[in-house]
């Protein structure tokens, strides 16, 4: 690497692949008019990678290119590539020329050779087409015809001077290896390119493992670590790259119901959208009814939701989670028309555990998913080695943060690891909220509990709580209490049956005494209405005789005046006049 | 067609051989090729042949027209069939079994 200037990381310019992952590794594609190797075993995917950049560029960036074949017939090389997607039979040859020169099979060699007329060649379509990247497709190949490692140094320094001049974006593809002469090929190749991706395939465990590394870019800064692979559809696509730069988002105070709503009340609301959520619990505690319940609010809410399951088919899922009132099937969609939801079966012990992040993106991707479930995480720890397995895992959950995707993940939990916090992944410190599910069994029963570890940013219950499935649903209910001790499942049901005896007996015993005091209160009434009546008739009496009275005594008077009057007696004094 | 002709009469007897040797310019593999292709003949086939020379150089289309992307390439047109030797023909002994020439005594 002597010859690495020391150079601001902007300096040159970038040919961009399209492929995912691969322009972040490189800060931005391969060396623009520069040379940049691939290089690694038969099979990893060199060809299919030189050719996926070059279509995109193509198609794209409107950069014609040509293909030049050492290795194989063109023809062979675009039957093999007609199963990707990215690639276009449209493309013409004027985009995307292809040279074919493998050497023929009556070919004879005596002496030494140079490629003069395979340049001669390619300068007369590049003014043609006007082509801006070229591809050596198997150099190695040709190189190795020559039989004479100083021949092939300077064929390939010609070839490397002449891209160069030409200011074209080159690609080499050539396999490596330990032994020689390959492994001095190899060398040579690397020391002369401007820019180096190895791929490697490997078996651990007898699961498959594609690697790529960016060895060295000359003039640039680029990520260094080794980034899985992998080839599907899509052509290829490099995972694990995190992007230097996240973009800036805010975190977002909308909450989304998890489909329980005692739960919701629990957490004061809801789960947070864009929340990582992990259940954890042992077989059987209802994580995936849990993870149904989210799924289901989801699509009653009108969010796009992926459904990854590891364990069984979508149709036994959905099958199994409507005997407890969760409905799946009807957001499903049809033939005609696409669902909110979308399941998918993935079974854990095909591919790796990079090969399942992948596609669980690129579903929710395809489907711009605002939900995903993952039932369980812990079956991809059953297919790998546990490092990769681990970073597979968090690169899940911050890649669903990014993308603002709520995500739902249950994981399997042995009895006793919640208290030394170990999930089998290691992502409960990174999950947003932890809902713990477990079995109490006792006096001969086993009763499902809920309780809620951790829920970063809101405020929740710190209940345990009794989780009941029946067919009309999921509910949660508040644990009987009694004496510090608390009630389930039966035993929970008796004593609430004893307290309601209790209850209603005590309610009618203040029901009677409640009549009674009615009647006594009547009673009273009564009295009080006849004393009334007395009274009136005593006023009544006592007015009557006050009249009588006055009236005897007018009586009296008049009589009296009348008898002096007669007697001619003196006048009466004033007030004795009527 | 500015391609030289370096030997061979204008009507080759009978048998005869006709070959055409694409080059690139003086680059050495194509003088060599050339050098030893002149001399092989004038040994081993005498008058009996005729030598066609294109240098790609001047006539880049020529190497995709005739699928010539290594040089020195040397095509036997005749006797049929068809033959191409890649190189700069450094192995006389080799080339001529190829060419099915039995080598000229003392040669």
């Amino acid at each position: 690497m002597a010859r690495q200037p020391i150079r601001p990381a902007t300096t040159h310019p970038k040919a961009p692949t399209g492929i995912h992952g691969l322009d972040t590794l490189t800060q931005g594609g391969f060396p623009a008019g520069r040379v940049t190797l691939l290089e690694g075993g038969a099979g990893v995917g060199k060809t299919v990678l030189a050719l996926q950049s070059v279509a995109h560029a193509a198609r794209e960036l409107r950069e014609p290119a040509i293909f030049v074949a050492f290795e194989e017939t063109s023809a062979r090389i675009q039957a093999n590539a007609a199963g990707f997607t990215w690639f276009v039979p449209s493309l013409t040859r004027k985009q995307l020329f292809y040279l074919d020169a493998q050497p023929s099979v009556d070919l004879v060699q005596s002496g030494g050779f140079d490629l003069g007329g395979l340049l001669a060649a390619l300068d007369t379509k590049i003014r043609q087409i006007r082509a801006r990247r070229v591809i050596f497709d198997g150099v190695d190949q040709v190189l190795s015809s020559l039989a004479d490692p100083l021949a092939e140094r300077r064929e390939l320094y010609r070839l490397h001077e002449w891209a160069s001049a030409r200011g074209l974006t080159t690609l080499l593809t050539a396999k490596n290896g330990v032994s020689e002469p390959t492994a001095q090929r190899a060398e040579l190749l690397q020391f002369m390119a401007d820019c180096v991706v190895s791929l490697e395939h490997a078996v651990i465990e007898g699961v498959s493992q594609r690697t790529l590394r960016v060895r060295k870019f000359r003039g640039s800064a680029f990520q260094e670590n080794a980034a899985p692979y992998l080839i599907g559809a899509g052509g290829l696509e490099v995972a694990g790259v995190e992007e230097s730069r996240v973009p800036a988002r805010l975190a977002s105070s909308e909450r989304v119901s998890s489909g329980v709503p005692r739960l919701d009340t629990m957490l004061g609301g809801g789960f947070f959208r864009g929340a990582a959520i992990l259940a954890t619990g042992a077989p059987g505690t209802a994580k995936t009814t849990l993870g149904g319940a989210f799924a289901e609010a989801a699509c009653e809410r009108g969010d796009p939701t992926v459904y990854i399951s590891f364990d069984s088919e979508a149709a036994e899922v959905v099958r199994n989670l409507e005997s407890v009132g969760i409905r799946l099937r009807r957001h499903l969609g049809g033939r005609r028309r696409a669902g909110l939801l979308r399941m998918s079966y993935q079974r854990a012990l095909v591919g790796s555990a990079e090969t399942h992040l992948l596609q669980i993106q690129s579903l929710a991707r395809e489907h711009a998913a605002r939900c995903l479930i993952i039932d369980p995480l812990s079956a991809l720890a059953n297919v790998n080695d546990e490092g990769r397995v681990n970073s597979v895992a968090r690169r899940l959950l911050h890649w669903a943060k990014s993308q603002n995707i709520t995500l739902f993940c249950t994981s399997l939990l042995d009895v006793g690891a919640v208290e030394s916090e170990g999930t089998p992944l290691h992502i409960s410190t990174i999950a947003d909220s932890w809902i713990h599910l477990s079995y109490v069994a006792r006096n001969g029963e086993r009763n499902r509990c809920l309780s809620i570890i951790k829920s970063r940013g809101t405020a929740h219950s710190n209940q345990v709580r009794e989780l009941l499935l029946s067919r009309r649903g999921v509910t949660l209910t508040d644990p009987y209490a009694i004496g510090g001790e608390v009630l389930l499942g039966t035993m929970r049901w008796e004593r609430e049956r004893a307290a309601e005896a209790l209850r209603q007996e005590t309610e009618q015993a203040e029901r009677l005494k409640q009549l009674k005091m009615q009647a006594e209160e009547a009673q009273l009434d009564a009295h009080i209405h006849a004393l009334h009546s007395q009274l009136e008739a005593k006023r009544a009496e006592l007015e009557f005789m006050k009249h009588a009275a006055s009236a005897r005594r007018d009586a009296a008077a008049a009589a009296q005046r009348e008898a002096m009057n007669r007697r001619g007696a003196d006048e009466l004094k004033k007030d004795q006049r009527v | 067609m500015s391609s030289r002709r370096i030997k061979g009469s204008e009507a080759p007897p009978a048998a005869a051989f006709a070959f055409r040797l694409y080059i690139t310019g003086s680059a050495p593999s194509s003088v060599l090729a050339l050098g030893n292709l002149t001399e092989l003949c004038r040994c081993h086939l005498g008058d009996r042949h005729r030598i066609e020379v294109v240098d790609l150089l001047e006539h880049p289309g020529r190497a995709l027209a005739d699928r010539v992307f290594m040089t020195p390439t040397l095509v036997k047109l005749a006797p049929p069939p068809e033959l191409r030797i890649v190189g700069s023909l450094t192995d006389w002994l080799a080339v001529l079994a190829r060419l099915g020439v039995r080598p000229a005594e003392r040669s």
